[in-house]
């Protein structure tokens, strides 16, 4: 099948107000006649459904959480991104759209990456007039700190808690609109199903939570706004409950999967503590504005950190990509951090652990505004491990964090099943094969807010849609199947819980699909996932009834999904016989340990096709036409 | 460690409830959810009912998770969720009760897990800034003071967890709602709604059937977010500011 990415023609600065021309409306007083369904709370969908449900429409919300201000954009710490340039330091839409394509390792869309770039300015607007408190100046304007593969301070926070004050912001303006009657919540209600009528999304199945029941509704549009997959990894620094269920159904109703294999592992993370661990806790990237990472020269060199003179210390990053230095992306840094730990140079009881130390930053600003500026993350970092980063270095390794893959979606957000739109982290479009820091706030909001209500109302005011009933097959097959899933999980009553399947999964995905893959990993990898599913649907312990509140029911149907969506990240990486941001296969590296690709092969979007059970997916290409930049070689040295 | 936990079992919302014992071995490494963790796989593995309980971030911040440990919500570590308290704190043998938070407001849906919906609808009544979608001035053209700001900032970091309510003993949730209106409240962008706000907001309250403030402060000593009494204090002004101008709005209407 061949993808049309609908991408407007004209000069790439002019392409997004050229599509908004041309858009068509809804006639105000026919928007309360129409239906949207947004699955998702967290920035992208919360944003999403206020605005919709603003200029009129009637929107359906679900989330799997008891609130809608729980979603997991609420754990972002470190800021969002705005081209302002507010330090007027030279930043400006053009250098943002190219620090973003580039960060991406030139695997991302320029037309889509332009146009967050221009947006980004009305974000950081829209969220100060919702009364967003964003860090201030003395003399009362906005502050900025810088992240990491930009060399301009563009970055807005909240604390060490942006994540949270921009979704409550997001939810404020949502539950605005719950009070006026424009949006109808379902907190605590999971989507299992997809319903597809003639071609296009009309409405899913959800499951409510507390008392089991599975329902259908039904819209003129859908949009999933449900998040990332880095759980498929097991240890993440994702929320417990994020999950692929939503995407992975749509995937299987036709929807197209696309660069699965772009998985970001994130360099600052709290090292592993044991076999029972249940996360990862990230440790924002802001910290390395002030924090410095090193590794002892010395092998095995079990001195307390305090004890290492400077002459016998490795700041690495400093060292290897010196105008970067410790603010070098983070594919390069959390592979830094490997390639130290593999050459047996890692800190810490495990040996998987490198320095990140605030000792130089205390001494220059002061104990004061270090805690102004993490306080929360340092005390966050306390509680878990029982030390204080004010007077040790803490200690970091990479973990899973983002995926940059997701749903196929076209310029206007919407996947190649017509009527059903992507946003935020669940679709694929704006980070490439690498997100820079900060930019996945941005892209959320930027969809919700400012791309979506634009061209969800494009697509209705198209029509082409006829009435579905409640008792149609397309619907009613929807709903069998959910139930019949739920059922059949019941009915496994096996030997093994959901959790030692899902961890198993895990440890293979880490140890074969993480940061740095080879065929023969990935292969490794593909024979071990249909074998750990094959136990799981045999083997699988889930106890309780589906009409109750039942966790394990809840994680057991995520963990299937997994179980089906990891084979595909596996082997979307085998096929990308490249390196490239995220995705680093170790056949393909420069002399020096740099990802090495290969353009002319593989300068494409991986769009992957369902081809039904137990078959493999169909590979669709959407090749990345750059007419703007010049593609090089990534360089932070 | 071996722990030994009292913990409550409820099936659903009709169900009366009681306290069931476990033992359970833990070590000082483990979050106290990574402890119930293990109880849980445990359980499943002997063809018992795993206890439910919500959590979601483990981080502290998406106040998903809660319940009340030894009559403490959050348990024994001041200021800090239960997902971010970590067995070190505890020792060998101890005996442990894990309850729900208690209130009217708060029905049990299971176990420990509970419908905090009432804190949703709260913030429906009027903890917002009504700015359409686009329309907004750049963030520069209205200066904040920095003190002001982050005093709104520490009032916008309540996670809604309802720890607040739990330690009440007249299960209020006046710290829940004071935060909200001290957020909006010190920024010049949420001055126009702000008699509204106060108003609706503690209307709200009531009809949830939470209790009134007698400013025990409890609540500000279990609250993982730091929120202190004087959101309440804010709260108190604002809507008796509130209620005096309503009044001179009708007495203002009457006579024209
Ligand atoms: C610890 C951490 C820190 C981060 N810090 C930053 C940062 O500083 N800056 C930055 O730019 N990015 C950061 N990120 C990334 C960023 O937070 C996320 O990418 C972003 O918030 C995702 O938003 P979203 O709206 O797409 O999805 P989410 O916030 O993940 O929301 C998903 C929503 O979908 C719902 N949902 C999912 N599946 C279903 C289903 N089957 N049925 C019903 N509902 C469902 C959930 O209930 C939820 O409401 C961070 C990420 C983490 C993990
Ligand atoms: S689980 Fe999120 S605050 Fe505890």
């Amino acid at each position: 099948m061949s993808l049309n990415s609908r991408i407007p023609s004209g000069p790439l600065d002019q392409k997004w107000s050229t599509a908004k021309k041309e858009m068509k409306l809804v006639n105000p007083a026919n928007k309360r006649k129409h239906t949207v369904i947004v699955v998702g709370t967290g920035l992208a969908g919360a944003s999403a459904s206020a605005s919709l449900g603003e200029m009129g429409y009637n929107v359906l919300s679900f989330a799997f959480q008891d609130s809608p201000r729980r979603a997991h954009s609420i754990a972002a710490q470190g800021g969002i991104n705005a081209a302002k340039n507010y330090q007027n330091d030279g930043d400006s839409v053009y250098r943002l759209f190219y620090d973003t394509i580039k960060g991406g390792d030139f695997r991302a869309r320029e037309a889509n990456v332009y146009r967050l770039a221009e947006i980004s300015a009305n974000i950081i607007d829209q969220c100060t007039a919702q009364g967003v408190p964003f860090a201030r100046e003395y003399g009362g304007t906005l502050a900025n700190r810088s992240f990491g593969g930009a060399q301009v301070s563009r970055t807005f926070y909240a604390r060490g808690q942006t994540g949270q004050q921009l979704l409550l912001g997001a939810y404020s303006a949502l539950s605005k609109q719950i009070a006026v009657g424009t949006v109808k919540q379902f907190s605590r209600t999971e989507m299992l199903e997809l319903i597809v009528v003639d071609g296009r999304a009309r409405g899913i199945v959800t499951r409510d939570l507390v008392s089991g029941k599975i329902q259908s509704h039904l819209a003129d549009a859908v949009v999933l706004a449900t998040g990332g997959y880095g759980n498929a990894f097991y240890l993440s620094t994702n929320a417990k409950g994020s999950n692929a269920t939503a995407a992975w159904r749509a995937h299987r109703k036709g929807a197209f999967f696309a660069n699965p294999c772009y998985t970001q592992i994130h360099p600052t993370c709290i090292p592993k503590s044991g076999d029972y661990q249940s996360k990862l806790t990230l440790m924002s990237e802001s910290l390395r504005n002030d924090g410095r990472i090193w590794v002892p020269k010395k092998k095995g060199d079990t001195r307390s950190p305090d004890q290492i003179p400077e002459a016998e210390r490795d700041y690495y990053l400093e060292r290897v990509y010196p105008s970067y230095g410790n603010l070098a992306p983070r594919d390069v840094s959390s592979r830094q951090a490997k390639y130290r730990c593999d050459e047996g140079l890692g800190v810490g009881p495990s040996g998987l652990g490198v320095y990140l130390d605030f000792s130089e930053a205390i001494g220059r600003l002061g104990q004061k505004v270090i805690a102004e500026r993490y306080g929360n993350l340092f005390d966050m970092y306390e509680k878990i491990t029982g030390e204080n980063p004010y007077q040790v270095p803490m200690r970091i390794y990479p973990a899973v964090h983002y995926a940059m893959g997701g749903l196929w979606v076209d310029y206007e957000l919407m996947s190649n099943l017509p009527g059903l739109f992507v946003l935020g982290e669940a679709n694929f479009s704006d980070h490439g094969a690498n997100r820079l820091g900060a930019s996945a706030l941005m892209q959320g909001l930027g969809d919700g807010y400012f791309v979506a209500p634009y061209t969800v109302s494009n697509y209705l005011a198209q029509g082409g849609r006829v009435k579905v009933d409640a008792g149609a097959a397309a619907v009613k097959d929807a709903e069998k199947e959910a139930t019949g899933r739920a059922e059949k999980l019941l009915a496994v009553k096996g030997k093994r819980t959901v959790d030692s399947f899902h961890r198993e999964l895990g440890n293979v995905m880490w140890e074969n699909v993480g940061m740095a893959r080879s065929a023969e990993s990935l292969n490794k990898a593909l024979k071990r996932i249909p074998e750990i599913r094959d136990e799981f649907w045999k083997n699988v312990s889930v106890p309780g009834t589906g009409a109750e509140l039942n966790q394990e029911l809840e994680k057991a149907g995520r963990v299937a999904d997994f179980l089906e969506f990891a084979e595909l990240l596996a082997w979307d990486a085998l096929q990308r016989n490249e390196s490239c941001g995220g995705h680093f296969r170790v056949e393909y590296q420069t002399p020096d340990g740099e990802a090495l690709r290969n353009d002319a092969d593989y300068a494409y979007v991986a769009a992957w096709e369902w081809k039904g059970e137990g078959k493999r997916q169909e590979l669709n290409k959407e090749p990345l036409v750059f007419e703007n930049i010049h593609l090089a070689t990534r360089s932070y040295k | 460690m071996k722990l030994t936990l009292d913990i409550w079992r409820q099936k659903g919302a009709s169900d009366a409830g009681r306290f069931e014992t476990y033992t359970v071995e833990a070590n000082e490494h483990m979050s106290f959810l990574e402890m119930l963790d293990v109880l849980n796989q445990e359980l499943i593995g002997s063809g018992k009912e795993p206890v439910a309980f919500d959590s979601d971030c483990r981080e502290g911040i998406c106040g998903m998770c809660g319940f009340v440990v030894n009559g403490v919500p959050h348990g024994p570590v001041d200021n800090t969720t239960i997902c971010q308290t970590h067995m070190r704190h505890f020792h060998d043998g101890e005996r442990l009760r894990l309850e729900p938070w208690r209130a009217a407001a708060f029905p049990v849906l299971k176990d420990l897990v509970v419908d905090r919906s009432a804190f949703d609808r709260i913030i429906q009544a009027g903890g917002f800034i009504s700015v359409r979608t686009g329309s907004a001035v750049d963030s520069n053209a209205m200066l904040v003071e920095k003190n002001k700001s982050d005093r709104a900032m520490t009032n916008a970091a309540c996670i809604g967890c309802g720890a607040c309510v739990a330690s009440c003993p007249n299960a209020a949730a006046a710290l829940f709602t004071g935060a909200k209106i001290a957020h909006l409240g010190l920024l010049p962008q949420g001055q126009p709604e702000r008699t509204d706000r106060a108003l609706n907001m503690v209307a709200q309250m009531g009809k949830e059937g939470f209790g009134h403030c007698t400013t025990i402060g409890e609540c500000e000593a279990n609250c993982p977010a730091h929120i202190k009494l004087e959101a309440i204090a804010q709260m108190n002004g604002d809507f008796l500011r509130a209620v005096f101008a309503k009044r001179e709005e009708s007495a203002g209407g009457g006579a024209g």
